[in-house]
């Protein structure tokens, strides 16, 4: 009898602890992890936990808009602000799984570099799939052309297993203007014109999944080009010293932004946090840990000259690039899948 | 007694309780709603609801009748963005263009005045297609076939039956294939290798066997990816490997090992290996050494002894193993995807690029529900075959 | 071995071993210099304690254990190199080693499946052959689903089934329960009148070996000590250890005083000197024991009776139904073991009086 009235009470205990815990519970930011998550928590979680006092959790995940919908369908559960790519935004944003954001509250739209304001989430990071080279064996800096030419540079090439950028990539190639790629791209004549293009080179391509390959890739010789995300490519310059080139011309561009989920219970607080977020002296520290591109607009002169040159947002490197269009992707990426699936299966 | 007993049983339910509660919420639940996934077309129901209802009584050949018009145009101008949106994926499975078509239509029922019957084919051409409405009525669930037809290739037309989805191309069914070559051929070339070394260990001491074992399972231990890419650096252009034979003169281009199928046979057969030892070895080491022994006491030659008479009895491992081995490769994902080529994707790949890639659940659920169920096929007839020849009956 | 083992010279032997030595490694000879004649149609049994070489020689005959030296010989033709599967031998193994995952019928018709024979022929001789075993109509089972008697029996039908020449036996019912043994002994020896085939039988039991067989050959650390019939290896066993390991006896020691070809004499610890059959090796001087047999000393005496006796006091006596076993403590301290049957006890004194046992001369053995 008395065991059984000590577990009662235990658990009732327990369940006012956990109910407690839910009202009112700490800010909860949630993003990717590794390198990229240290960056974001040196130069904005940290600091804005000292400037107000307010307390910070951080949690990470490895994206999916799968995550987000399981997240949101049973209430509350645990998570306020995620840092979220593309496509996650516009699809949880039109299936109003986060919040539809207030921008005035968060410092005005010309705070912002053009591209990092959406209607559901604001910029956090920017991030270019630039051309990747082996300057020992490429003597010039080539173009998304010269990857398309064998003659020019024999070797093998690495592009992502995917048909997302690569088709634009193909496009580019074939001399279409930046601007007119997903126009292009929306017809079917467009679509037969990517592929004939990578028919071209077929036989020499290498495909990676992981983020981490196409470095590798170069490295070991395998391949003379790939495309990758800019930061491995500076990073493998920088830190390891790798005879590479970055390729910044006519790169695709894409960000992820920060989202609050429609069931937080800390809006206040997380406008606060996202506010700070996108000013610029946080933002400016950003790229030291990782050259990740910044989406305030003031931001980029007050970062350190020597990390600027890296950043897909310096004025330099974003003169000729082309935003991923999402909403394109979103509708084509079934049939376009499966149709680059044929493609390289054959 | 009776009582007694009843207690017994309660008892032993109990016992098993928290196993079967277990096995529900993480394995039959899951696979229930994934199974559940593959069949169930909710979007247009919940964003189109007059218009399912109209969908679902039309016969999809021509075009459907004057009030599933009405029906669409007032379903869309109610309809919200969520929901449109969700719709619009769906639908963009068919015809990419359908979320222009959708939001379009939407715009100009807005913006028409009130009162008046809107002409939807006015307003867009694509509205007086029989195409269009197929697809709508395809869509219209809530449970459908759409997916699992998908995932087969084939597409259901109303006029014309059931036909290829994509004439003169079979994706799904080609990787379905290609899964179960390379899971296969994992199989087989893992059997290959494990049986001479399994019957090497059924015949050592304990302790050798066991520091050989230890040998074998020294790798097992080692996650996967870490092995998968300890492939790369062996197998690529410039690795240990090629390197090696180039600098002894036995060729002189590296070899293609990687990013190809051998690439992926050989990382998968050194991955499932220990698959295959554990139930061969069981099986070998309960053979009586001494039957080998009577065979050919008997008359029978070491060969014919090894036929009748050693092989049957360790068939039930060889088909254990071989099994095992079989399924497990079947779900790989991360060596294909590291060390194959495109052409070397299994099925599991496309599982994932629909389920977190491009969230088309429907399709991916249809693949798994596909695979489940040729691999309880196999089970199945594993399992008759077993009992046909009779080993273990006791 | 001196003794020409075959019984009759004029039949050429089916199976010769000649000075066969195994060893596994130089320390141990497990077989040492064996040479052994089989007779054509006989039943000849490998006795012996574990360890003392039976096994190993059988599993030389069966080809699964290859001489370190020596040959051995079939029909005249030198088989030391040839492997097992063309020896045309049947082997019935202790532990049955019958095949699980076939019937008692396609177990039985292995023998015949591995030579072709056709399948009318392969199904009447499977059936004459568990006929033979009292098996008909088990043909269906799986072994396992047999007794250990019944499994053995299949051992046994399926080593017959292709009338092999020669049909080897290690230890067959070494598995089974005593009434179970007793049984198959019988039916074994039936099996074996019935066919004429050759058996060569191993195993560790005395009376299995008696019961059995037509010559039994007794085995003792890698050399036979003896090989003759059951009879006279029991009556006349040559050596101390087959007089010991076979059945009970009573060891006298002593030191023989005079030999005169068949008969010797021999001085026991407490002086008392006795006649008995002199053994090989014999000579006056020699250390030596008297051996007798507890059911060779037909009654005992009152003190003072004359003849080969020995004086001693009576220990104790213990009534087995069919006999009764005495026991006596001869002068000198030793006890002797007799066994009498009942109605050779009425005249017994109680226990702790004195008696005499007389010993009959042509029952008493004097080994070296």
């Amino acid at each position: 009898m008395q065991k059984k009235t000590t577990l009662l009470i235990a658990s009732l205990l327990a369940c006012t602890v956990f109910a407690a815990g839910a009202s009112a519970r700490d800010l909860v930011i949630v993003s990717n992890g590794g390198t990229f998550q240290e960056a974001q928590s040196n130069a904005i979680f940290k600091p804005f936990e000292k400037k107000t006092g307010i307390k910070v959790v951080e949690d990470t995940w490895d994206n999916g808009i799968g995550v987000i919908r399981t997240k949101v369908e049973g209430g509350d559960s645990g998570w306020d602000i995620v840092n979220a790519e593309s496509e996650e935004l516009e699809i949880a944003c039109q299936e109003g799984l986060i919040l539809p954001l207030d921008i005035d509250k968060l410092g005005g739209k010309d705070n912002y570099v053009s591209g990092a304001v959406h209607k559901c989430g604001i910029g956090a990071a920017i991030y270019n799939h630039v051309l990747a080279y082996d300057k020992t064996r490429v003597s010039a800096v080539p173009s998304w052309a010269d990857f398309f030419d064998l003659k020019k540079y024999p070797g093998k090439r690495a592009l992502r297993a995917s048909p997302k950028t690569n088709l634009e990539f193909a496009l580019i190639a074939d001399g279409v203007p930046l601007a007119d790629v997903y126009k292009v791209l929306s017809t079917p004549e467009g679509v037969d014109r990517a592929f004939a293009k990578l028919d071209t080179i077929k036989s020499s391509l290498v495909f990676w999944t992981a983020g981490g390959q196409p470095m590798q890739l170069l490295a070991s010789g395998e391949v003379v080009m790939t495309s990758s995300f800019n930061g491995r490519v500076t990073n493998a310059i920088n830190k390891d010293h790798k005879p590479f080139g970055i390729v910044w011309d006519k790169s695709l561009q894409t960000a992820d932004s920060w989202v609050i989920l429609k069931t937080s219970p800390n809006v206040d607080k997380a406008y606060e946090l996202l506010k700070f977020a996108g000013e610029a002296e946080p933002q400016s520290h950003l790229p030291e840990v990782q050259p990740i591109g910044i989406t305030s607009a003031k931001a980029m002169t007050m970062v350190k000259p020597e990390l600027l040159a890296d950043l897909p947002t310096a004025p330099e490197n974003a003169k000729d690039v082309l935003q991923i269009d999402d909403a394109f992707w979103i509708d084509n990426i079934d049939a376009l899948t499966a149709r680059w699936a044929e493609w390289s299966a054959q | 007694m009776l009582k007694g007993q009843r207690g017994g049983v309660l008892r032993s339910y109990a016992l098993i309780a928290p196993l079967f509660l277990f096995l529900l919420a993480t394995f039959l639940l899951p696979v229930g709603m994934i199974l559940w996934r593959s069949v169930s077309d909710p979007e247009l129901r919940a964003a189109l609801p007059a218009t399912a209802a109209e969908l679902s009584s039309w016969n999809g050949q021509g075009l459907p009748p004057a009030a599933a018009y009405a029906a669409l145009a007032t379903d869309l101008k109610a309809v919200d963005g969520a929901s449109l949106a969700s719709l619009s994926r769906r639908l963009s499975y068919e015809n990419p263009g359908f979320r222009a078509l959708l939001q379009s239509t939407k715009r100009k029922l807005e913006a028409a005045p009130a009162g008046a019957a809107p002409d939807l084919v006015a307003l867009d051409p694509q509205w007086g297609a029989n195409k269009t409405w197929q697809a709508m009525k395809r869509a219209a669930g809530p449970v459908g076939i759409y997916h699992i037809l998908s995932a087969l290739d084939l597409k259901r037309d109303y006029e014309t039956g059931i036909g290829p989805a994509r004439p003169g191309q079979a994706l799904y069914r080609s990787i379905i294939l290609r899964t179960f070559m390379i899971a296969s051929t994992t199989a087989i070339i893992a059997l290959a290798l494990a049986f001479p070394l399994c019957a090497f260990l059924a015949r050592q001491s304990d302790r050798v066997r066991n520091l050989l074992l230890l040998m074998v399972l020294l790798p097992f231990w080692t996650s996967i990816l870490v092995r998968t890419t300890a492939w790369l650096a062996l197998l690529q252009d410039r690795g240990v490997i090629n390197t090696l034979l180039m600098d002894m003169g036995v060729i002189d281009q590296p070899m293609k090992l990687l990013y190809n199928r051998i690439g992926v046979i050989i990382a998968l057969v050194h991955v499932m290996l220990p698959f295959m030892i554990f139930p061969l070895l069981a099986s070998m080491r309960s053979i009586d050494p001494r039957l080998f022994r009577a065979a050919l006491s008997l008359g029978a030659t070491p060969f014919y002894a090894f036929r009748r008479v050693y092989l049957p009895q360790v068939m039930p491992g060889v088909m254990a193993g071989t099994l095992m081995v079989f399924v497990v490769t079947l779900g790989f994902y991360v060596t294909p995807m590291l060390v194959g080529g495109p052409g070397d994707q299994m099925i599991s790949y496309y599982i994932a690029l629909y389920t977190t890639g491009t969230l088309n659940w429907g399709l991916a659920s249809s693949l798994g529900l596909i695979l489940l169920v040729v691999t309880l096929s196999l089970y199945a007839v594993q399992n008759a075959l077993l009992r046909r020849s009779g080993v273990g009956v006791r | 071995m001196t003794e020409r083992p075959t019984a009759d010279p004029a039949v050429p032997p089916i199976v010769s071993f000649r000075s066969v030595t195994k060893r596994y490694d130089p320390k141990s000879t497990v077989v040492d210099d064996l040479s052994l004649d089989i007779v054509k149609g006989e039943f000849l049994t490998l006795l012996g304690p574990s360890g003392s070489g039976k096994t190993t020689t059988l599993m030389m005959l069966a080809g699964f254990e290859w001489p370190s030296s020596g040959r051995i010989f079939m029909d005249g033709q030198d088989i030391t190199d040839l492997p097992p599967h063309k020896r045309d031998l049947g082997v019935v193994f202790q532990s049955y080693a019958l095949f699980p995952h076939m019937s008692v019928a396609d177990n039985v018709a292995f023998p015949l499946a591995v030579r072709n024979v056709s399948a009318e022929e392969k199904k009447r001789r499977v059936a004459e052959a568990l006929e033979l075993v009292h098996l008909s109509g088990f043909g269906d089972r799986k072994p396992g689903q047999l007794s250990g008697g019944q499994q053995q029996r299949v051992a046994l039908a399926r080593s017959l089934v292709y009338r092999p020449r020669i049909v080897l036996m290690d230890e067959p019912l070494g598995a089974l329960d005593k009434a179970l043994r007793e049984q198959m002994q019988l039916e074994i020896k039936q099996i074996h009148r019935q066919l004429g085939v050759t058996f060569v039988y191993v195993t560790h039991d005395q009376d299995e070996a008696l019961t059995m067989s037509d010559r039994v050959a007794v085995f003792h650390e890698g050399r036979i000590q003896q090989i003759c019939s059951p009879v006279e290896i029991y009556r006349r066993p040559r050596t101390r250890f087959v007089a010991s390991f076979l059945g009970e006896t009573n060891m006298l020691p002593g030191t023989v005083v005079g030999a005169d070809g068949a008969m010797a004499e021999i001085k026991l610890a407490n002086g008392v000197v006795l006649r008995g059959l002199a053994g090989e090796g014999i000579a006056a001087g020699k250390e030596a024991v008297l051996v007798v047999r507890p059911e060779a000393i037909p009654e005992i005496h009152a003190a003072d009776a004359g003849g080969n006796a020995i004086e001693g006091t009576l220990l104790d006596q213990l009534f087995h139904g069919d006999h009764v076993r005495v026991r006596i403590t001869v002068a000198g301290g030793q006890t002797v073991q007799l066994k009498l049957r009942p109605q050779a006890c009425s005249g017994l004194p109680a226990a702790g009086e004195t008696l005499r046992l007389s010993i009959p001369v042509e029952e008493a053995l004097i080994l070296a």
